[in-house]
């Protein structure tokens, strides 16, 4: 199979034409734009068969991406940071009318300040919206991940939207060889889109999104979808092995690198785990038995898979790309959860950086594999660490003093 | 949807599509106004409801619909019309849903939502020219939370948001002029007592294709504070005083189709309700009467106004 060079938004823009979705409603928002101007341009040309629309906004678009799905459609929708945010009332809002459809998140710091460059804020602010989560590393990992969400969101057990995400500028703008798959083969895969009585139709009357105002209702249909977001758990086994067998790769629901005999574990999602990898061969070569654990799959959260991977190892690093204030790393305290009471569980260490795209070098990959192993030894974990060297903290300094310098200017002049 | 034109009283659809026994008030004029619609769409319909009062039409595992529903939030209901209607239009081309199951988008909004939040949304969907049928229900404020001020509130009205001496102290928002100025298919006011009025402009509204919006006034008993049994009284007080223009935008033109001759002052209107109450009693207040007054009356004297070169002679 020939691969071309796709960018990450391209490898999404490609999942979806693969998956002959009938509508993407679509709003742009940099770095997202172009996977709904490609698709876009499909639509014209007849390349895909359905409709595109541009809405005045995200929280219109999951609206109508929500609607079309409750109608009987296969959808398509992106977007990124602040765009998801704005969207969020009706992604909290949408799982709960269990249906299917799949949304590409291209992630990108949050405001404020503003910035455009990556980290996980945004598409964590998700975390607890009943939206199923995959977090993707490569491009080719973006197209394959978007058709595993299709199956996986149209799953009978399932029926929950889904949510793939991809760092923004890294993946999101880079080039990178990708397998676009056969569309004989991609229906082998995933067959035609079922509304299983879900759809809106003349003769059958049904009425969606509900109100339910008795607690114990409210509790019925809310344990229900959090049930059914478990069961994606069960099933994506066999879906990710159903890809395998049509497509040649495999996407664990947690990705581990070099981990069997691992005594130190790095603990990542999304594109920065690229360089955790680069670490752990880096290290390995200097004779540490390090590894690298990255989950795909964020929600459900794979605890079982996790506790598997992890048991028995001396320490792990968590590296979070994202901060909430007042905490630290939202995916240190979902491992810590999953591990916590846990007979051989590892030392935890939590480390944040990454933020707005900022990198992990590999000198500080090196120095969090020797902190982890210091806690292990220590048998004490420190306090986590905001990665930030003294150079950058030389340079912000300038900077500040720039600012501080046109202020004052700007004072005498008035 | 009814068969023959509707011209009189007596072509009114006999059979009532809405069923009884809903969470409304009693006396609500937003029910009156959608028992009427109903009755003249039809149940080749799928309500898409925005947060308000009407939600609760619809609560677990009860619904007076015939037809489809779906609830979307307070800001997005044409969003989901856009979503439903393009999905059906996609489904039908793709030969995956039967031309005769085809069912049309209704936006059931009050008016916090048509005025306020829900607006952007509504603007977006008309310029996209949807083809959908939008309803607003106007008890002119947020009648499901109490009666706080909304975008649609009147002059002088006293809301649980605006308790003081003078009530509230902007204007209602002309949603008419707003929609109308996008150039949507058809735009029209109408009111539950006079059922006639609106059945041919529901009528003329389903026969059309596009953005089709309907503004509703629905007097509201526990929000404007009068007796439910009134219901039909205030509203022809609303018609009568030349308060609630009923007029209709189509091919751009807007066209009155009742000119309200002799006009009552509008205190009868505003003197029945109890959140104009303080206008009266304990001492009248002539200023926002007279305000309420003047504003009616410049209304008319344009609309009376002999066409000049200008498309829309609306305020």
């Amino acid at each position: 199979m020939p691969r071309e060079l796709l960018t990450g938004n391209a490898a999404a823009a490609w999942g979806a034409r693969c998956a002959e979705v009938d509508y993407v409603p679509a709003f742009p928002i940099t770095p997202q734009t172009e996977i709904i101007e490609m698709l876009a341009s499909w639509f014209e040309c007849g390349a895909l068969k359905g409709r595109v629309t541009m809405l005045e906004s995200e929280h219109s678009m999951v609206t109508a991406a929500a609607a079309a799905a409750a109608t009987g459609a296969r959808v398509f929708t992106a977007t990124s940071s602040q765009g998801l945010l704005y969207a969020m009332e009706m992604l909290y809002a949408v799982p709960g009318w269990r249906v299917p459809f799949v949304l590409v998140n291209v992630s990108r710091g949050l405001a404020t300040p503003i910035t455009l460059e990556p980290d996980h804020n945004d598409v964590l602010a998700a975390r607890d919206s009943g939206c199923l989560q995959i977090h993707c590393a490569s491009c080719q990992e973006v197209l394959d991940s978007v058709l595993i969400a299709y199956r996986l969101a149209e799953h009978p057990r399932v029926r929950l939207p889904v949510i793939v995400n991809m760092d923004g500028f890294y993946v999101s703008f880079t080039r990178e060889p990708v397998e676009v798959p056969e569309a004989d083969a991609v229906r082998r895969f995933l067959p035609p889109f079922a509304p299983l009585g879900i759809e809106l139709r003349a003769s059958r009357p049904i009425s969606q999104a509900v109100a339910a105002l008795g607690s114990s209702q409210y509790s019925y249909f809310r344990y229900e979808a959090h049930l059914a977001a478990l069961q994606a758990l069960e099933v994506y086994d066999d879906i990710a092995a159903a890809f395998t067998a049509e497509f040649g790769r495999h996407h664990a629901m947690v990705e581990a690198y070099r981990c069997d005999d691992a005594q130190i574990v790095f603990l990542m999602i999304g594109s920065f785990a690229t360089k955790a990898r680069a670490a752990v061969d880096a290290l390995r070569e200097s004779g540490a038995k390090v590894g690298l654990v990255r989950p795909r799959l964020f929600r459900p959260f794979p605890s079982q898979a996790l506790r598997a991977l992890l048991a028995g190892k001396r320490a792990v690093a968590v590296i979070d790309q994202n901060l909430s204030f007042g905490k630290g790393g939202v995916l240190h305290t979902e491992v810590a959860s999953a591990l916590y009471g846990e007979r051989d569980a590892p030392m935890l260490v939590s480390f944040v950086g990454g933020l707005g795209g900022r990198d992990i070098a590999p000198g500080e990959f090196h120095e969090m594999a020797a902190i982890a192993r210091r806690a292990a030894d220590e048998g004490h974990s420190p306090e986590p660490r905001l990665l930030f060297t003294a150079e950058e903290l030389r340079e912000m300094r300038k900077l500040q003093a720039i600012a501080a310098a046109e202020r004052s200017s700007l004072r005498s002049l008035s | 949807m009814s068969e023959h034109a509707i011209e009189r009283m007596k072509d009114l659809p006999s059979t009532h599509l809405l069923g009884a026994g809903t969470a409304m008030c009693a006396g609500c004029g937003g029910l009156s106004a959608l028992h009427e619609i109903y009755d003249v769409l039809g149940t080749k319909t799928v309500f898409i409801n925005a947060a308000g009062c009407m939600t609760l039409l619809a609560v677990y595992p009860f619904t007076p619909f015939r037809s489809s529903w779906l609830y979307t939030a307070m800001a997005s209901a044409p969003a989901g019309a856009q979503g439903v209607r393009d999905a059906l239009d996609v489904l039908i081309a793709k030969g995956r849903l039967p031309r005769d199951e085809d069912v049309t988008p209704v936006v059931l909004t009050g008016d916090g939502a048509a005025y306020g939040m829900g607006l952007a949304a509504t603007s977006a969907a008309i310029e996209r020219g949807l083809d959908f049928i939008y309803l607003c229900y106007d008890n002119e404020g947020y009648g499901n939370t109490g009666q706080q001020t909304s975008g649609a509130t009147p002059h002088g009205a006293r809301t649980a948001s605006n308790v003081g001496g003078r009530g509230y102290p902007g204007y209602k928002k002309d949603l008419f002029a707003i929609w109308a100025a996008h150039q949507p298919t058809y735009v029209a006011t109408v009111i539950g007592s006079e059922p006639l009025d609106l059945a041919k402009k529901i009528q003329t509204a389903a026969a059309l294709k596009g953005p089709r919006l309907i503004l509703a006034l629905a007097p509201c008993p526990t929000g404007w504070q009068f007796d439910p049994q009134e219901l039909m009284e205030i509203g022809h007080l609303a018609v009568r005083t030349g308060l609630w223009p009923l007029k209709e935008y189509h091919d751009g033109k807007t066209t009155h189709t009742r000119m309200p001759h002799p006009r009552l002052p509008v205190e009868a209107y505003l003197s029945r309700q109890g959140r104009f109450a303080h206008l009266f009693s304990p001492h009248r207040d002539d200023e926002v009467i007279a305000d309420i007054q003047a504003r009616v009356d410049r209304y008319w004297d344009e609309v009376a106004l002999p066409q000049s070169a200008m498309p829309d002679p609306d305020p």
